[in-house]
Protein backbone atom coordinates (compact mmCIF):
# COMPACT_ATOMS: atom_id res chain seq x y z
CA UNK A 1 0.00 0.00 0.00
CA UNK A 2 1.34 3.42 -0.87
CA UNK A 3 1.79 5.72 2.06
CA UNK A 4 2.65 8.93 0.23
CA UNK A 5 -0.97 9.69 -0.65
CA UNK A 6 -2.34 10.75 2.73
CA UNK A 7 -5.33 13.00 2.21
CA UNK A 8 -5.79 16.40 3.81
CA UNK A 9 -8.87 18.44 4.51
CA UNK A 10 -8.12 20.40 1.31
CA UNK A 11 -8.38 17.17 -0.69
CA UNK A 12 -11.74 16.41 0.89
CA UNK A 13 -12.96 19.91 0.07
CA UNK A 14 -11.99 19.38 -3.56
CA UNK A 15 -13.99 16.15 -3.56
CA UNK A 16 -17.11 17.67 -2.00
CA UNK A 17 -17.03 20.72 -4.30
CA UNK A 18 -16.73 18.46 -7.34
CA UNK A 19 -19.59 16.27 -6.13
CA UNK A 20 -21.78 19.32 -5.45
CA UNK A 21 -21.11 20.59 -8.97
CA UNK A 22 -22.04 17.23 -10.47
CA UNK A 23 -25.30 17.11 -8.53
CA UNK A 24 -26.25 20.66 -9.44
CA UNK A 25 -25.57 20.00 -13.12
CA UNK A 26 -27.44 16.71 -13.21
CA UNK A 27 -30.26 17.15 -10.73
CA UNK A 28 -32.98 17.11 -13.38
CA UNK A 29 -31.80 13.72 -14.60
CA UNK A 30 -31.90 12.40 -11.01
CA UNK A 31 -35.45 13.67 -10.52
CA UNK A 32 -36.57 12.19 -13.83
CA UNK A 33 -35.19 8.80 -12.78
CA UNK A 34 -37.05 9.19 -9.49
CA UNK A 35 -40.28 9.91 -11.41
CA UNK A 36 -40.13 6.40 -12.86
CA UNK A 37 -41.30 4.84 -9.60
CA UNK A 38 -40.76 7.34 -6.79
CA UNK A 39 -41.87 10.91 -6.24
CA UNK A 40 -39.52 12.71 -8.59
CA UNK A 41 -37.65 14.73 -5.98
CA UNK A 42 -34.24 13.08 -5.47
CA UNK A 43 -32.52 15.57 -7.78
CA UNK A 44 -34.22 18.69 -6.45
CA UNK A 45 -33.58 17.61 -2.84
CA UNK A 46 -29.91 16.96 -3.45
CA UNK A 47 -29.60 20.13 -5.50
CA UNK A 48 -31.06 22.15 -2.62
CA UNK A 49 -28.56 20.61 -0.19
CA UNK A 50 -25.56 21.08 -2.47
CA UNK A 51 -26.46 24.70 -3.27
CA UNK A 52 -26.75 25.39 0.45
CA UNK A 53 -23.40 23.68 0.97
CA UNK A 54 -21.73 25.78 -1.74
CA UNK A 55 -23.14 28.96 -0.19
CA UNK A 56 -21.45 27.99 3.07
CA UNK A 57 -17.98 27.72 1.49
CA UNK A 58 -16.81 31.12 2.83
CA UNK A 59 -17.58 29.91 6.36
CA UNK A 60 -15.54 26.73 6.09
CA UNK A 61 -12.99 26.61 8.85
CA UNK A 62 -9.51 26.30 7.32
CA UNK A 63 -8.19 24.90 10.58
CA UNK A 64 -10.72 22.12 10.80
CA UNK A 65 -9.41 18.55 10.72
CA UNK A 66 -10.63 16.20 7.97
CA UNK A 67 -12.98 14.63 10.53
CA UNK A 68 -14.45 17.98 11.59
CA UNK A 69 -14.90 18.92 7.94
CA UNK A 70 -16.76 15.68 7.16
CA UNK A 71 -18.98 16.20 10.19
CA UNK A 72 -19.83 19.73 9.03
CA UNK A 73 -20.74 18.43 5.59
CA UNK A 74 -22.92 15.74 7.16
CA UNK A 75 -24.74 18.18 9.45
CA UNK A 76 -25.24 20.56 6.57
CA UNK A 77 -26.83 17.88 4.43
CA UNK A 78 -29.03 16.56 7.24
CA UNK A 79 -30.31 20.06 7.93
CA UNK A 80 -30.95 21.15 4.34
CA UNK A 81 -31.92 18.16 2.22
CA UNK A 82 -34.72 16.43 4.15
CA UNK A 83 -36.37 13.21 3.04
CA UNK A 84 -34.55 9.91 3.00
CA UNK A 85 -31.69 11.29 0.89
CA UNK A 86 -30.94 13.88 3.60
CA UNK A 87 -30.88 11.28 6.37
CA UNK A 88 -28.85 8.79 4.30
CA UNK A 89 -26.29 11.21 2.84
CA UNK A 90 -26.00 12.82 6.26
CA UNK A 91 -25.31 9.39 7.70
CA UNK A 92 -22.61 8.73 5.06
CA UNK A 93 -20.60 11.81 6.05
CA UNK A 94 -21.26 11.63 9.80
CA UNK A 95 -20.13 7.99 9.92
CA UNK A 96 -17.04 8.82 7.84
CA UNK A 97 -16.28 11.63 10.29
CA UNK A 98 -16.63 9.26 13.21
CA UNK A 99 -14.31 6.71 11.57
CA UNK A 100 -11.68 9.32 10.74
CA UNK A 101 -11.78 10.81 14.24
CA UNK A 102 -9.19 13.47 15.00
CA UNK A 103 -6.60 12.21 12.48
CA UNK A 104 -4.70 15.14 10.91
CA UNK A 105 -4.55 13.36 7.54
CA UNK A 106 -6.27 10.32 6.10
CA UNK A 107 -4.27 7.31 4.93
CA UNK A 108 -5.73 5.12 2.15
CA UNK A 109 -6.50 2.48 4.77
CA UNK A 110 -8.34 4.95 6.95
CA UNK A 111 -10.28 6.24 3.94
CA UNK A 112 -11.36 2.70 3.15
CA UNK A 113 -12.42 2.21 6.81
CA UNK A 114 -14.38 5.44 6.64
CA UNK A 115 -16.21 4.35 3.49
CA UNK A 116 -16.92 1.00 5.12
CA UNK A 117 -18.41 2.78 8.14
CA UNK A 118 -20.52 4.92 5.78
CA UNK A 119 -21.90 1.84 4.02
CA UNK A 120 -22.65 0.24 7.38
CA UNK A 121 -24.45 3.43 8.46
CA UNK A 122 -26.61 3.50 5.33
CA UNK A 123 -27.52 -0.14 5.82
CA UNK A 124 -28.56 0.53 9.45
CA UNK A 125 -30.36 3.84 8.94
CA UNK A 126 -32.24 2.66 5.85
CA UNK A 127 -32.59 -0.96 7.06
CA UNK A 128 -31.38 -2.01 3.59
CA UNK A 129 -29.34 -4.85 2.21
CA UNK A 130 -27.90 -5.44 -1.25
CA UNK A 131 -30.59 -6.18 -3.81
CA UNK A 132 -33.21 -3.84 -2.31
CA UNK A 133 -32.63 -1.41 -5.22
CA UNK A 134 -31.27 1.53 -3.25
CA UNK A 135 -28.11 3.63 -3.07
CA UNK A 136 -26.61 0.78 -1.05
CA UNK A 137 -26.36 -1.31 -4.24
CA UNK A 138 -23.82 1.17 -5.61
CA UNK A 139 -22.15 1.92 -2.28
CA UNK A 140 -21.54 -1.61 -0.98
CA UNK A 141 -19.66 -3.02 -4.02
CA UNK A 142 -17.57 0.15 -4.36
CA UNK A 143 -16.47 -0.11 -0.73
CA UNK A 144 -15.68 -3.82 -1.14
CA UNK A 145 -13.62 -3.03 -4.26
CA UNK A 146 -11.76 -0.16 -2.59
CA UNK A 147 -10.82 -2.41 0.29
CA UNK A 148 -9.76 -5.31 -1.96
CA UNK A 149 -7.65 -3.14 -4.27
CA UNK A 150 -5.82 -1.53 -1.36
CA UNK A 151 -5.16 -4.98 0.06
CA UNK A 152 -3.58 -5.89 -3.29
CA UNK A 153 -1.33 -2.87 -2.70
CA UNK A 154 -2.74 -0.90 -5.62
CA UNK A 155 -2.31 2.86 -5.48
CA UNK A 156 -5.12 4.93 -3.97
CA UNK A 157 -5.79 6.40 -7.39
CA UNK A 158 -6.14 2.97 -8.97
CA UNK A 159 -8.22 1.66 -6.05
CA UNK A 160 -10.64 4.60 -6.15
CA UNK A 161 -10.99 4.32 -9.93
CA UNK A 162 -11.87 0.63 -9.59
CA UNK A 163 -14.26 1.50 -6.74
CA UNK A 164 -16.01 4.07 -8.98
CA UNK A 165 -16.34 1.50 -11.75
CA UNK A 166 -17.80 -0.96 -9.22
CA UNK A 167 -20.24 1.70 -8.02
CA UNK A 168 -21.34 2.30 -11.61
CA UNK A 169 -21.80 -1.43 -12.21
CA UNK A 170 -23.82 -1.60 -8.97
CA UNK A 171 -25.84 1.40 -10.13
CA UNK A 172 -26.61 -0.24 -13.49
CA UNK A 173 -27.52 -3.53 -11.82
CA UNK A 174 -30.35 -1.81 -9.93
CA UNK A 175 -32.21 -1.62 -13.22
CA UNK A 176 -33.12 -5.30 -13.05
CA UNK A 177 -34.13 -5.17 -9.39
CA UNK A 178 -37.53 -4.75 -7.79
CA UNK A 179 -37.49 -2.03 -5.12
CA UNK A 180 -38.14 -3.21 -1.56
CA UNK A 181 -37.45 0.05 0.29
CA UNK A 182 -38.63 3.62 0.00
CA UNK A 183 -41.48 4.98 -2.08
CA UNK A 184 -40.33 3.04 -5.17
CA UNK A 185 -41.16 -0.19 -3.36
CA UNK A 186 -44.86 0.59 -3.84
CA UNK A 187 -44.37 0.30 -7.61
CA UNK A 188 -43.28 -3.33 -7.06
CA UNK A 189 -42.69 -5.03 -10.47
CA UNK A 190 -43.10 -1.66 -12.18
CA UNK A 191 -39.95 -0.44 -10.47
CA UNK A 192 -38.00 -2.93 -12.62
CA UNK A 193 -36.38 -1.51 -15.75
CA UNK A 194 -35.29 1.75 -14.13
CA UNK A 195 -32.03 2.61 -12.43
CA UNK A 196 -32.34 3.73 -8.81
CA UNK A 197 -31.66 7.49 -8.53
CA UNK A 198 -29.91 7.10 -5.16
CA UNK A 199 -27.53 4.58 -6.74
CA UNK A 200 -26.85 7.11 -9.51
CA UNK A 201 -25.94 9.90 -7.09
CA UNK A 202 -23.76 7.56 -5.00
CA UNK A 203 -21.92 6.43 -8.13
CA UNK A 204 -21.33 10.14 -8.82
CA UNK A 205 -19.97 10.56 -5.29
CA UNK A 206 -17.43 7.75 -5.74
CA UNK A 207 -16.47 8.76 -9.30
CA UNK A 208 -15.94 12.25 -7.96
CA UNK A 209 -13.67 10.83 -5.22
CA UNK A 210 -11.66 8.96 -7.86
CA UNK A 211 -11.27 12.16 -9.85
CA UNK A 212 -10.24 14.40 -6.95
CA UNK A 213 -8.67 12.31 -4.19
CA UNK A 214 -5.67 10.85 -5.94
CA UNK B 1 -47.90 24.15 -15.38
CA UNK B 2 -50.22 26.98 -14.42
CA UNK B 3 -50.19 27.76 -10.70
CA UNK B 4 -50.36 30.68 -8.28
CA UNK B 5 -46.65 30.65 -7.61
CA UNK B 6 -43.62 32.91 -7.24
CA UNK B 7 -40.33 31.05 -6.99
CA UNK B 8 -40.98 27.28 -6.83
CA UNK B 9 -38.32 27.03 -4.12
CA UNK B 10 -40.28 29.49 -1.94
CA UNK B 11 -43.64 27.73 -2.38
CA UNK B 12 -43.73 26.34 1.17
CA UNK B 13 -42.73 29.62 2.84
CA UNK B 14 -45.20 31.59 0.77
CA UNK B 15 -47.97 29.15 1.69
CA UNK B 16 -47.19 29.37 5.41
CA UNK B 17 -47.14 33.18 5.24
CA UNK B 18 -50.66 33.19 3.84
CA UNK B 19 -51.92 30.56 6.26
CA UNK B 20 -50.61 32.35 9.34
CA UNK B 21 -51.90 35.69 8.06
CA UNK B 22 -55.38 34.25 7.73
CA UNK B 23 -55.38 32.53 11.15
CA UNK B 24 -53.42 34.88 13.38
CA UNK B 25 -55.52 34.02 16.42
CA UNK B 26 -54.47 30.37 16.17
CA UNK B 27 -51.05 30.19 14.54
CA UNK B 28 -47.51 31.49 14.79
CA UNK B 29 -44.63 30.76 12.35
CA UNK B 30 -41.14 30.41 13.78
CA UNK B 31 -39.28 31.06 10.52
CA UNK B 32 -35.83 30.46 12.05
CA UNK B 33 -36.65 26.91 13.02
CA UNK B 34 -39.36 26.43 10.37
CA UNK B 35 -41.93 25.39 12.94
CA UNK B 36 -45.61 26.25 12.86
CA UNK B 37 -46.98 26.47 16.37
CA UNK B 38 -50.00 27.17 18.48
CA UNK B 39 -50.15 30.86 19.37
CA UNK B 40 -52.03 30.46 22.64
CA UNK B 41 -50.50 28.26 25.31
CA UNK B 42 -52.91 25.69 26.75
CA UNK B 43 -54.51 26.79 30.05
CA UNK B 44 -52.55 24.11 31.93
CA UNK B 45 -49.43 22.01 31.09
CA UNK B 46 -50.47 19.14 28.85
CA UNK B 47 -48.87 16.44 26.74
CA UNK B 48 -47.59 18.02 23.51
CA UNK B 49 -48.41 16.73 20.04
CA UNK B 50 -46.07 17.18 17.07
CA UNK B 51 -46.78 16.28 13.46
CA UNK B 52 -44.59 16.75 10.45
CA UNK B 53 -44.14 15.64 6.90
CA UNK B 54 -43.68 16.73 3.36
CA UNK B 55 -45.58 19.79 2.22
CA UNK B 56 -48.06 19.43 -0.60
CA UNK B 57 -50.52 17.44 1.56
CA UNK B 58 -52.23 20.47 3.06
CA UNK B 59 -53.99 21.03 5.33
CA UNK B 60 -51.94 18.18 6.86
CA UNK B 61 -50.18 19.01 9.19
CA UNK B 62 -50.05 22.81 9.29
CA UNK B 63 -53.83 23.22 9.19
CA UNK B 64 -54.24 20.99 12.24
CA UNK B 65 -52.20 23.07 14.67
CA UNK B 66 -54.35 24.56 17.42
CA UNK B 67 -56.66 23.76 20.32
CA UNK B 68 -57.53 20.06 20.47
CA UNK B 69 -55.00 18.86 17.90
CA UNK B 70 -51.29 19.63 17.32
CA UNK B 71 -49.10 21.95 19.36
CA UNK B 72 -46.51 22.26 16.62
CA UNK B 73 -45.93 21.09 13.06
CA UNK B 74 -42.73 20.78 11.05
CA UNK B 75 -43.49 21.22 7.34
CA UNK B 76 -40.84 19.84 4.98
CA UNK B 77 -40.28 20.79 1.38
CA UNK B 78 -42.84 19.56 -1.16
CA UNK B 79 -43.27 15.78 -0.66
CA UNK B 80 -40.06 15.72 1.39
CA UNK B 81 -39.98 15.09 5.11
CA UNK B 82 -38.82 17.83 7.46
CA UNK B 83 -35.21 17.79 8.64
CA UNK B 84 -34.30 16.63 12.19
CA UNK B 85 -33.56 20.19 13.39
CA UNK B 86 -37.12 21.24 12.61
CA UNK B 87 -38.57 18.27 14.44
CA UNK B 88 -36.33 18.94 17.46
CA UNK B 89 -37.42 22.60 17.54
CA UNK B 90 -41.10 21.66 17.21
CA UNK B 91 -40.73 19.18 20.07
CA UNK B 92 -39.15 21.80 22.33
CA UNK B 93 -42.01 24.16 21.51
CA UNK B 94 -44.65 21.51 22.23
CA UNK B 95 -43.07 20.38 25.48
CA UNK B 96 -44.77 21.63 28.64
CA UNK B 97 -42.94 19.20 30.90
CA UNK B 98 -45.40 16.32 30.43
CA UNK B 99 -43.83 14.77 27.36
CA UNK B 100 -44.41 14.96 23.63
CA UNK B 101 -46.00 12.55 21.17
CA UNK B 102 -44.59 12.42 17.63
CA UNK B 103 -47.20 11.50 15.04
CA UNK B 104 -45.33 10.04 12.07
CA UNK B 105 -46.74 8.79 8.79
CA UNK B 106 -45.07 5.62 7.57
CA UNK B 107 -42.96 7.07 4.78
CA UNK B 108 -39.27 6.17 4.69
CA UNK B 109 -37.92 9.74 4.84
CA UNK B 110 -40.30 10.75 7.59
CA UNK B 111 -39.48 7.73 9.75
CA UNK B 112 -35.73 8.30 9.26
CA UNK B 113 -35.79 12.03 10.03
CA UNK B 114 -38.01 11.61 13.11
CA UNK B 115 -35.62 8.81 14.11
CA UNK B 116 -32.63 11.14 13.82
CA UNK B 117 -34.52 13.83 15.76
CA UNK B 118 -35.19 11.35 18.54
CA UNK B 119 -31.49 10.52 18.71
CA UNK B 120 -30.81 14.22 19.28
CA UNK B 121 -33.70 14.63 21.77
CA UNK B 122 -32.33 11.72 23.79
CA UNK B 123 -29.85 14.22 25.24
CA UNK B 124 -32.57 16.64 26.36
CA UNK B 125 -34.89 16.44 29.30
CA UNK B 126 -37.98 15.80 27.18
CA UNK B 127 -39.93 12.57 27.27
CA UNK B 128 -40.72 11.62 23.66
CA UNK B 129 -43.02 8.87 22.41
CA UNK B 130 -43.95 8.11 18.82
CA UNK B 131 -46.67 6.49 16.79
CA UNK B 132 -46.30 5.51 13.14
CA UNK B 133 -49.56 5.75 11.22
CA UNK B 134 -49.88 2.97 8.61
CA UNK B 135 -53.49 2.75 7.49
CA UNK B 136 -53.03 2.22 3.73
CA UNK B 137 -54.72 -1.11 3.01
CA UNK B 138 -53.66 -1.02 -0.67
CA UNK B 139 -50.29 -2.38 0.35
CA UNK B 140 -50.07 -6.00 1.47
CA UNK B 141 -48.27 -6.49 4.77
CA UNK B 142 -45.70 -8.87 3.22
CA UNK B 143 -42.36 -7.25 4.03
CA UNK B 144 -41.59 -6.69 0.33
CA UNK B 145 -42.19 -2.92 0.50
CA UNK B 146 -41.52 -0.02 2.84
CA UNK B 147 -44.81 -1.00 4.49
CA UNK B 148 -48.28 0.50 4.63
CA UNK B 149 -48.24 4.26 4.22
CA UNK B 150 -49.79 6.68 6.65
CA UNK B 151 -52.75 8.38 4.96
CA UNK B 152 -56.15 9.66 6.15
CA UNK B 153 -55.98 8.04 9.58
CA UNK B 154 -53.34 10.65 10.43
CA UNK B 155 -56.10 13.26 10.77
CA UNK B 156 -58.09 10.96 13.03
CA UNK B 157 -55.05 10.19 15.20
CA UNK B 158 -54.21 13.88 15.53
CA UNK B 159 -57.80 14.81 16.40
CA UNK B 160 -58.45 12.00 18.86
CA UNK B 161 -55.03 11.98 20.56
CA UNK B 162 -55.21 15.78 20.60
CA UNK B 163 -58.51 15.67 22.50
CA UNK B 164 -57.05 13.15 24.95
CA UNK B 165 -54.08 15.44 25.60
CA UNK B 166 -56.39 18.42 26.00
CA UNK B 167 -58.26 16.48 28.73
CA UNK B 168 -54.99 16.32 30.68
CA UNK B 169 -54.21 12.65 30.16
CA UNK B 170 -50.66 11.34 30.65
CA UNK B 171 -48.27 10.67 27.74
CA UNK B 172 -48.71 6.90 28.06
CA UNK B 173 -52.51 7.29 27.84
CA UNK B 174 -52.35 9.65 24.86
CA UNK B 175 -49.96 7.21 23.17
CA UNK B 176 -52.34 4.31 23.86
CA UNK B 177 -55.33 6.09 22.38
CA UNK B 178 -53.31 7.07 19.28
CA UNK B 179 -52.29 3.43 18.83
CA UNK B 180 -55.88 2.35 19.27
CA UNK B 181 -56.95 4.64 16.40
CA UNK B 182 -54.17 3.29 14.17
CA UNK B 183 -55.13 -0.30 14.95
CA UNK B 184 -58.77 0.30 14.13
CA UNK B 185 -58.51 2.26 10.88
CA UNK B 186 -57.88 1.59 7.20
CA UNK B 187 -57.68 3.72 4.04
CA UNK B 188 -57.90 3.14 0.31
CA UNK B 189 -57.30 5.84 -2.31
CA UNK B 190 -58.15 6.15 -6.00
CA UNK B 191 -56.36 8.61 -8.30
CA UNK B 192 -57.91 10.18 -11.38
CA UNK B 193 -54.87 12.20 -12.44
CA UNK B 194 -51.24 12.78 -11.56
CA UNK B 195 -50.15 15.93 -9.74
CA UNK B 196 -47.64 18.63 -10.69
CA UNK B 197 -44.95 19.44 -8.10
CA UNK B 198 -43.97 23.14 -8.46
CA UNK B 199 -40.23 22.46 -8.76
CA UNK B 200 -40.80 19.88 -11.46
CA UNK B 201 -43.22 21.93 -13.51
CA UNK B 202 -44.87 18.95 -15.19
CA UNK B 203 -47.00 16.03 -14.02
CA UNK B 204 -45.19 13.13 -12.34
CA UNK B 205 -46.81 10.71 -14.80
CA UNK B 206 -49.59 10.51 -17.36
CA UNK B 207 -52.85 8.72 -16.66
CA UNK B 208 -55.11 7.96 -19.62
CA UNK B 209 -58.51 9.68 -19.65
CA UNK B 210 -60.14 6.23 -19.60
CA UNK B 211 -58.19 4.90 -16.60
CA UNK B 212 -58.07 5.29 -12.83
CA UNK B 213 -55.17 4.53 -10.53
CA UNK B 214 -55.91 2.27 -7.55
CA UNK B 215 -54.00 2.51 -4.28
CA UNK B 216 -52.23 5.85 -4.62
CA UNK B 217 -50.35 7.53 -1.79
CA UNK B 218 -50.01 11.26 -1.08
CA UNK B 219 -46.87 12.29 -2.88
CA UNK B 220 -47.63 11.80 -6.53
CA UNK B 221 -46.28 8.29 -6.83
CA UNK B 222 -48.31 5.95 -9.06
CA UNK B 223 -50.76 3.55 -7.46
CA UNK B 224 -50.88 -0.21 -7.28
CA UNK B 225 -52.68 -0.76 -10.58
CA UNK B 226 -54.49 1.03 -13.35
CA UNK B 227 -57.95 -0.13 -14.28
CA UNK B 228 -60.65 1.26 -16.56
CA UNK B 229 -62.60 4.17 -15.10
CA UNK B 230 -65.96 3.19 -13.59
CA UNK B 231 -68.96 5.12 -12.27
CA UNK B 232 -69.05 6.48 -8.70
CA UNK B 233 -71.23 3.67 -7.35
CA UNK B 234 -68.87 0.99 -8.63
CA UNK B 235 -65.80 2.87 -7.42
CA UNK B 236 -67.38 3.30 -3.97
CA UNK B 237 -68.13 -0.43 -3.74
CA UNK B 238 -64.56 -1.23 -4.70
CA UNK B 239 -63.12 1.21 -2.13
CA UNK B 240 -65.37 0.01 0.70
CA UNK B 241 -64.58 -3.59 -0.14
CA UNK B 242 -60.83 -2.91 -0.02
CA UNK B 243 -60.98 -1.25 3.42
CA UNK B 244 -63.62 -3.30 5.18
CA UNK B 245 -62.22 -6.65 3.98
CA UNK B 246 -58.98 -5.65 5.62
CA UNK B 247 -60.37 -3.94 8.72
CA UNK B 248 -63.08 -6.53 9.39
CA UNK B 249 -65.22 -4.39 11.72
CA UNK B 250 -67.86 -6.09 13.83
CA UNK B 251 -71.25 -6.33 12.13
CA UNK B 252 -73.37 -3.32 12.97
CA UNK B 253 -70.34 -1.63 14.51
CA UNK B 254 -70.07 2.14 14.56
CA UNK B 255 -67.79 3.56 11.88
CA UNK B 256 -66.33 6.97 11.37
CA UNK B 257 -65.93 7.65 7.65
CA UNK B 258 -63.44 10.18 6.30
CA UNK B 259 -63.87 10.95 2.61
CA UNK B 260 -60.73 12.78 1.65
CA UNK B 261 -60.08 14.64 -1.59
CA UNK B 262 -56.58 14.64 -3.10
CA UNK B 263 -56.67 18.34 -3.97
CA UNK B 264 -58.29 18.71 -7.38
CA UNK B 265 -61.60 16.95 -6.88
CA UNK B 266 -64.46 19.34 -6.08
CA UNK B 267 -66.78 19.02 -3.08
CA UNK B 268 -69.57 18.19 -5.50
CA UNK B 269 -67.85 14.94 -6.41
CA UNK B 270 -66.57 14.25 -2.89
CA UNK B 271 -70.05 14.43 -1.36
CA UNK B 272 -71.48 12.47 -4.27
CA UNK B 273 -68.89 9.79 -3.58
CA UNK B 274 -69.48 10.04 0.20
CA UNK B 275 -73.15 9.17 -0.32
CA UNK B 276 -72.20 6.13 -2.35
CA UNK B 277 -69.49 5.09 0.12
CA UNK B 278 -71.83 5.30 3.11
CA UNK B 279 -74.46 3.28 1.23
CA UNK B 280 -71.89 0.68 0.21
CA UNK B 281 -70.62 0.38 3.80
CA UNK B 282 -74.14 0.05 5.17
CA UNK B 283 -74.93 -2.58 2.56
CA UNK B 284 -72.14 -4.60 4.18
CA UNK B 285 -73.75 -4.34 7.61
CA UNK B 286 -71.73 -1.41 8.93
CA UNK B 287 -73.24 1.68 10.53
CA UNK B 288 -71.60 4.99 9.59
CA UNK B 289 -72.28 7.27 12.55
CA UNK B 290 -69.68 9.99 11.98
CA UNK B 291 -68.55 11.53 8.70
CA UNK B 292 -65.95 14.04 7.63
CA UNK B 293 -65.85 15.03 3.95
CA UNK B 294 -63.37 17.39 2.31
CA UNK B 295 -59.73 17.93 1.41
CA UNK B 296 -57.67 16.93 4.46
CA UNK B 297 -54.64 14.90 3.35
CA UNK B 298 -54.06 16.01 -0.21
CA UNK B 299 -51.48 15.49 -2.90
CA UNK B 300 -51.10 18.98 -4.43
CA UNK B 301 -53.42 19.18 -7.45
CA UNK B 302 -54.06 15.50 -7.89
CA UNK B 303 -57.63 14.48 -8.72
CA UNK B 304 -58.94 11.56 -6.72
CA UNK B 305 -60.27 10.57 -3.32
CA UNK B 306 -59.58 8.27 -0.42
CA UNK B 307 -61.87 6.70 2.13
CA UNK B 308 -60.78 6.01 5.69
CA UNK B 309 -62.88 3.99 8.10
CA UNK B 310 -62.30 3.96 11.84
CA UNK B 311 -64.12 1.47 14.02
CA UNK B 312 -65.42 3.57 16.89
CA UNK B 313 -66.06 2.78 20.51
CA UNK B 314 -67.49 5.14 23.12
CA UNK B 315 -64.08 6.53 24.10
CA UNK B 316 -63.09 7.29 20.49
CA UNK B 317 -66.50 8.76 19.74
CA UNK B 318 -66.32 11.13 22.73
CA UNK B 319 -62.79 12.24 21.85
CA UNK B 320 -63.77 12.77 18.20
CA UNK B 321 -66.75 14.91 19.25
CA UNK B 322 -64.64 17.00 21.65
CA UNK B 323 -64.04 20.65 20.66
CA UNK B 324 -61.32 21.53 18.19
CA UNK B 325 -60.11 24.86 16.85
CA UNK B 326 -57.56 24.75 14.06
CA UNK B 327 -57.31 26.42 10.67
CA UNK B 328 -58.76 23.40 8.88
CA UNK B 329 -60.95 21.68 11.47
CA UNK B 330 -63.18 23.46 13.90
CA UNK B 331 -66.20 22.54 15.97
CA UNK B 332 -67.63 22.81 19.46
CA UNK B 333 -65.70 25.93 20.40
Amino acid sequence: MTTDTNLTRIDLERWILDFADQIIQQHLILSDLDAASGDADHGSNMERGMSALLKSVPDWDGAATPGEFLKDVGMHIVSSVGGSSGALYGTIFLRMARAVGGAPTISPGLLSDAFEAAAQGVSERGKVKQGDKTMFDALAPSVQTLKAKLKEEKSLSEALTSAATAAEAGRDATSDMVARKGKSSYARENSRGFIDPGAVSVAMLIRSAARTLA
Amino acid sequence: MKKFLNEPSAAVDDYVTGLVGAHREILEWDCTNRVLQRREDPPFPKVGLVGGGGSGCEPTHTGFVGYGMLDAAAPGQIFTSPVPNQIVAATRRANAGRGVLHIIKNFTGEVMNFGMAQEILYFEDIQVAQVVVNDDVSIPDDGETAGRRGLGATVLVEKIAGAAAEEGRELSEVLAVAQKVIGRSGTFAVGLSSCTPPARGKPVYELAETDMDLGIGISGEPGRERVPMANAREIARLMVNEVLSDLMPKDGGDLLMLVNGMGATPHHELYLLAGELAAAAEARGACVTRQLVGNFVTSLDQAGAAVTFLELDQELKDLWDAPVQTAALRWGR
